[in-house]
């Protein structure tokens, strides 16, 4: 059982919902990152490389006790964080470890992983940077809100730029949690140096409900609010805010759209199908009858 | 007669209204002089449909306004306003 300090917060949930990643800054040590980096000189998976590990295999038994992808996944915070998303008991699905020489080649088209998936549990992937990326190594980029959009993988390549796109510059020990919906790309590597990422996929075998640490929900979380109301107290943090908080690309009439997947996403982890933020699912609910 | 070659700019606007702010964009440029590429650029290089216009780009094609298919009104997907403009310039 994961310490209840370590999982995540409700409001953290609540952005992963609406914005489909969480970012978390130096959180692995730099003594694992160096042991990460020194131990694993190949790009591809086997020999020097990560090691090969079956899809479908729990990832509590997918590493070797003693290596620093075991003492990775060991680490408290990266246990919170994956019990909060995918539940205890995931599986690996695949895991790899992308080098992006410095040789300027084009970046990656913006792509969806996987084939297109409509489904509401999602799996996560975990993005480690074990050493310092900057803007000039081209570290992944990403587009914050694209996790509900129904594409099928490489058919978004068109797409090169979008407004609000995010890149990954960091320091050593820098974690990305992603949606498996969210559009990305590896970036042109345009320094001196070789970028490194370890990136792990991970199905859940548990319904994803409640997981994270919620002994902050309550009723006030939930209860409606006065719409369209500018004198109305604003809080950045209420979860029904960040729900309704549209991404700087969102179409004119898709904000709204990405309002109600994100309401529904709520209320499968919350359990609750009453949840609503802002009125938008309950006045399309309302069919009163004879 | 002088060689031409076709510069291409996607526009994805707001809404679809051609003078609502350009939210994503993409450049494919047949002179080979310039080489985009995805996430090259952090601002677009026009405010709206209409700027690019008034800078000479001609508009060849314009995403139709097409209903949603019965159970899919909510689905959201594909940038929904696509803009192709062009540009023939000396090779």
């Amino acid at each position: 059982m994961t310490d209840r300090s370590k999982l995540l917060t409700t409001r953290q949930m609540a952005l992963f919902t609406a914005r489909g990643f969480l970012r978390f800054d130096e959180l692995v040590p730099r003594e694992l990152c160096e042991r990460f980096v020194d131990a694993y000189p190949n790009s591809s998976s086997g020999a020097q490389g990560i090691p090969l590990v079956a899809a479908g295999t729990p990832l509590d038994d997918a590493t070797t006790p003693g290596t620093p992808l075991h003492d990775y996944f060991a680490l408290p915070q990266i246990r919170g964080i994956i019990e909060s998303l995918v539940g205890p008991g995931s599986r690996l699905d695949h895991h790899f470890l992308h080098w992006r020489e410095p040789d300027g080649a084009p970046a990656q088209h913006m792509h969806q992983d996987s084939t297109i998936d409509p489904r509401t549990p999602f799996d996560v992937q975990l993005m480690f940077f074990p050493q310092k990326v900057t803007r000039e190594m081209g570290g992944t980029y990403f587009l914050p809100g694209s996790h509900f959009r129904k594409v099928n993988e490489a058919s978004i390549t068109r797409y090169q730029n979008i407004v609000g796109t995010k890149h990954v510059v960091c320091e050593p020990g820098t974690l990305l949690a992603m949606h498996m919906g969210i559009w990305h790309g590896g970036g042109c590597n345009r320094s001196e140096k070789r970028r490194v990422m370890y990136k792990i996929r991970l199905n859940p075998t548990v319904r994803q409900r409640r997981l994270w640490n919620d002994d902050d929900v309550d009723e006030k979380m939930n209860a409606p609010q006065p719409i369209f109301a500018p004198t109305h107290p604003y809080d950045p943090n209420d979860v029904q805010t960040i729900l309704c908080r549209p991404e700087r690309w969102f179409e004119a009439d898709a904000a709204r759209l990405e309002y109600l997947n994100r309401i529904k996403l709520w209320r499968h982890l919350l359990g609750d199908d009453s949840f609503d933020a802002h009125y938008w699912m309950t006045r399309l609910e309302n069919e009163p009858a004879d | 007669m002088e060689e031409l070659r076709q510069q291409v700019l996607i526009l994805y606007l707001a809404s679809s209204a051609l003078d609502t702010p350009v939210v994503g964009w993409s450049v494919y440029d047949g002179t080979g002089r310039t080489e985009p590429m995805s996430a090259d650029a952090d601002e677009p290089p026009y405010k709206t449909g209409v700027a690019a216009m008034r800078d000479g780009w001609r508009l060849i094609q314009l995403s139709q306004l097409i209903p949603p298919y019965p159970g899919e009104e909510f689905t959201t997907s594909y940038q929904r306003y696509e803009c192709v403009f062009e540009k023939l310039v000396p090779r």
